[in-house]
């Protein structure tokens, strides 16, 4: 950006590669997709700030929030589900699903995302709501932008600056509400007692929710995100694009001179409205293009001038590729519903749900019960003075339930050995062990595992069930050592 | 520079035609440099630095002189860093160390926080004064104590590790150090090769290593004469006298018949520092506690007088 310039011997500078940013003053528009994005943005902006403060009850030893992202003890909670840090693989399966649920969403209504749910497209179109409100609509906010800088103007872009501050705050504020609990780390955070980090990523997630949503907007889009690239890729000819239909419009021409030339002229009477809604700021009579979010403002605003000069509707529309060939011949429009169902977003489909069912099915026939053993190898066996032979190992027994529980730890295998653990004699050796283990923790136990004298050198297992429940069970197995066996 | 008529002076500034750049005025076989300015924000970065960079060698220790450096405004030196690093080190252990000082070894089990933060203490303390003879493992060798097993010298409960390790082995000049001296049956004429032979050869049939025989019953007749007085008449040995457990499965020197023949004719007699005067009494304890978690520790015997009869540790679980 700040490169300067090459001074040339002739003066006239070379073509430069940098676009500079276009303001947009997209007008106020009310239509069908119109309300759709403002029920979307309610929901979506809901969801987004309410959810942490949704109770759930666990009992007495877990936390009661809904969604927790609980960082500090590695957990991540979710309503009924709770994931140990061991069991990643269902979030990584709910991403692997939020992605293919984007490819199918894409090859069946195109980049409906962009359009409507994308956090970068909800905040841009609440601050211009915040332009709106503050500085009026397109005219006045162009106005105010060619305006020479005054005591008025200064004020208006304070008062306006001032509330994208507030919503980039609270945008930023929300966030750290999903990794500890609510209530508590509000009240740390203005008393100044919340951990570094929450403050650190409030001010990040502010500054950026105030430069992306209030500034760049539609250059995110552009120049940024990935995503517009690879629907470009995705894209084929029977995902609904927003099209403008070129054979009804052309040739263009305002009303008066297409009642001068009957038949001369299209439906398009180059009102430019469709232009001045639009978010992104382009013209979508110039075909289909990256910057286009699909988000349909223009449909509503095209739509708005064809019944008031008694034309059709949907001289810009959701359209196909394959839509616009077979139209273009004059034949009727197919079916959008009809678009669904063909190979490709069947098999997304087939995937997506597949994915689905896996983890459910896992969620459902996981166990709360889990056993992980390391074996001493230094030394790997000691002769007792009865020369018996005993193994030392390290357990980690975990009670992934929210209550203590008794859970009975048995030798399989390796007959005639008995244990005992660190915390008990010798004397109390037995096959099995009944130890309690705290709610939704792990327990580290050292245990001594001794075989009959001229025992041999041999694989065994131990296993460690809830006491209770058969089912809640794990197994880990590991290996015996014996002089004379190396 | 073949071509002068290129050089800055006598043509003046110079522009590539493909991108209007100015040349530095050099050409190589009709090759020019051109004269890109460095982007404006790389220059401030660079003088940002550059900036940075002075203000450091202020603050911190930087310019050399003749016979050392200047010290910087801030003071800091890498020993200071060092030094206080340590010092929050032992603040973090602070309060284990207060509570073990104050605590006679015996009430240790009492407290298991302590316990732990012991066992800890001593594994690190083992890693520096102990593994040079017993292992990492603790597993000992031929001649030093495997200190994992339940097989015991001078016995395996706290309180008495705690005595072997401040007062050691064998240390001359420490009047409590653990003292047991075997006889040189061999090398000082006491008993000839056949009879050595003959109470190996019993020794090894107590724990069912021989077979009852003619040379084993000689044995048991020699052993009874010269042996007992120390190792006891069932040969289970006598920890007052440091004296091995002669019938159980564990051999400090060895439990072939050779190493017998030898220990008894020469015995090889082991040593271990007097760690009292080398350390100081918290680590001594965490090191005794250290070892009596490796899973042989003994539990306190009941004090003979109190109960009147207590068992006779020793005649259980001694010794080699
Ligand atoms: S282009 Fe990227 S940032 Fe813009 S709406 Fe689409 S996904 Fe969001
Ligand atoms: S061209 Fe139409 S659909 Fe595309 S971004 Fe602009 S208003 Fe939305």
């Amino acid at each position: 950006m700040n490169r300067p310039e090459p001074i040339t011997p002739q003066g006239e500078p070379p073509v430069s590669l940098y676009a500079r940013h276009e303001p947009v003053f997209n007008r106020r528009i009310d239509g069908k997709f119109r309300r759709i994005k403002w029920a979307i943005m309610v929901v979506c902006l809901a969801i987004y700030w309410f959810t942490p403060w949704i109770r759930w009850n666990r009992g007495p030893y877990a936390p009661d929030q809904a969604v927790l992202i609980d960082l500090a003890h590695r957990r991540f909670y979710m309503f009924g589900i709770e994931i140990w840090p061991q069991e990643f693989y269902f979030v990584a399966g709910l991403l692997i699903m939020a992605g293919i649920g984007l490819f199918l969403v894409t090859s069946a209504v195109g980049r409906a995302w962009c359009g409507y749910a994308c956090p970068q497209t909800v905040w841009t179109d609440l601050f211009q709501h915040v332009d709106r409100l503050i500085d009026g609509d397109r005219n006045a906010r162009f106005r105010l932008y060619k305006a020479p800088w005054g005591p008025a103007k200064i004020a208006r872009r304070v008062l306006k600056w001032a509330i994208y501050l507030a919503i980039s705050f609270a945008t930023g504020g929300a966030w750290i509400f999903y990794f500890a609990d609510a209530p508590t780390l509000q009240s740390q955070f203005w008393h100044g007692t919340a951990p570094m980090v929450a403050y650190g990523t409030v001010f990040v997630l502010t500054l950026t929710t105030f430069v992306l949503g209030g500034f760049m907007r539609e250059q995110v889009c552009i120049y940024m995100c990935p995503w517009p690239r690879i629907q470009t890729a995705m894209l084929d000819e029977k995902s609904l694009i927003v099209t403008y239909k070129d054979w009804r419009g052309e040739k263009r021409g305002s009303l008066k001179k297409a009642q001068k030339n009957p038949g001369e002229y299209g439906d398009c009477i180059d009102c430019n409205q469709c232009v001045a809604v639009c978010p992104t700021g382009i013209d979508i009579r110039e075909g289909p293009q990256i910057g286009c979010i699909t988000c349909g403002l223009c449909i509503d605003a095209c739509d708005r001038v064809m019944a008031e000069t008694g034309r059709p509707r949907g001289l810009i529309d959701y359209a196909t590729l394959d839509d616009a060939e077979n139209e273009k011949k004059g034949n009727p429009p197919t079916r959008h519903l009809k678009l669904i169902w063909r190979p490709r977003t069947l098999v997304y489909f087939a995937v997506w749900a597949g994915i689905g069912f896996a983890l459910l099915f896992m969620l459902g026939t996981r166990t709360h019960t889990g056993l992980s053993v390391a074996k001493d190898r230094n030394p790997p066996y000691i002769l007792m003075s009865d020369g018996s032979v005993r193994n030392g190992y390290a357990l980690r027994l975990h009670n992934m339930q929210n209550r203590p529980r008794a859970m009975e730890l048995a030798i399989e295998g390796l007959p005639g050995a008995v244990m005992w653990t660190e915390d008990m004699g010798r004397a109390q050796a037995a096959r099995v062990l009944t130890r309690t283990v705290a709610a939704d923790a792990t327990q580290g136990v050292r245990v001594y595992v001794v075989a009959p004298a001229d025992s041999h050198g041999q694989a065994f297992a131990f296993t460690l069930t809830a006491r209770g429940d058969a089912r809640e069970s794990d197994t880990a197995k590991t290996q015996f050592d014996a002089p004379g066996d190396e | 520079m073949a071509d002068t008529t290129n050089s800055p002076a006598s043509a003046g500034r110079r522009f590539d035609e493909a991108t209007q750049t100015e040349t530095v005025g050099h050409e190589w076989d009709g090759i020019e440099e051109l004269n890109t300015p460095l982007p404006r924000w790389w220059l401030w970065t660079f003088y940002a630095c550059i900036v940075f960079a002075l203000g450091y060698t202020v603050v911190y220790p930087a310019w050399p002189g003749i016979h050392s450096a200047t010290q910087g405004v801030f003071g800091w030196t890498s020993r200071g860093q060092l030094a206080s690093e340590l010092d929050a080190q032992a603040a973090t252990r602070a309060k284990a160390v207060a509570g073990l000082a104050d605590l006679p070894i015996e009430q240790l089990p009492q407290h298991p926080e302590l316990m732990r933060a012991a066992v800890a203490g001593g594994a690190a303390a083992f890693k520096v004064n102990c593994v040079q003879c017993h292992g990492s493992g603790a597993a000992g060798s031929k001649g030093y104590p495997n200190l994992n097993d339940d097989d015991w010298l001078w016995g395996g409960d706290l309180k008495t590790i705690e005595t072997t390790l401040i007062h050691g082995v064998r240390q001359p000049g420490d009047d409590m150090t653990r003292q047991s001296m075997m006889p040189n049956f061999g090398t000082d004429g006491l008993l000839d090769a056949g009879q050595i032979s003959a109470v190996a050869s019993y020794v090894l049939s107590l724990s069912g290593k021989e077979k009852p025989s003619a040379m084993t019953q000689a044995g048991a007749k020699v052993f009874a004469e010269n042996c007992a007085v120390c190792h006891g008449d069932t040969a289970k040995g006598n920890r007052e006298l440091g004296a091995p457990n002669l019938t159980d499965a564990i051999w400090l020197d060895g439990g072939a018949k050779a190493d017998l023949v030898a220990q008894i004719t020469h015995p090889h007699h082991g040593v271990m520092p007097a760690w009292g005067t080398r350390l100081d009494p918290v680590t001594i304890k965490m090191l005794a506690a250290y070892v009596h978690s490796l899973g042989g520790g003994e539990e306190f015997q009941a004090p003979a007088v109190a109960t009147g009869a207590a068992p006779a540790e020793a005649a259980t679980q001694a010794v080699e």
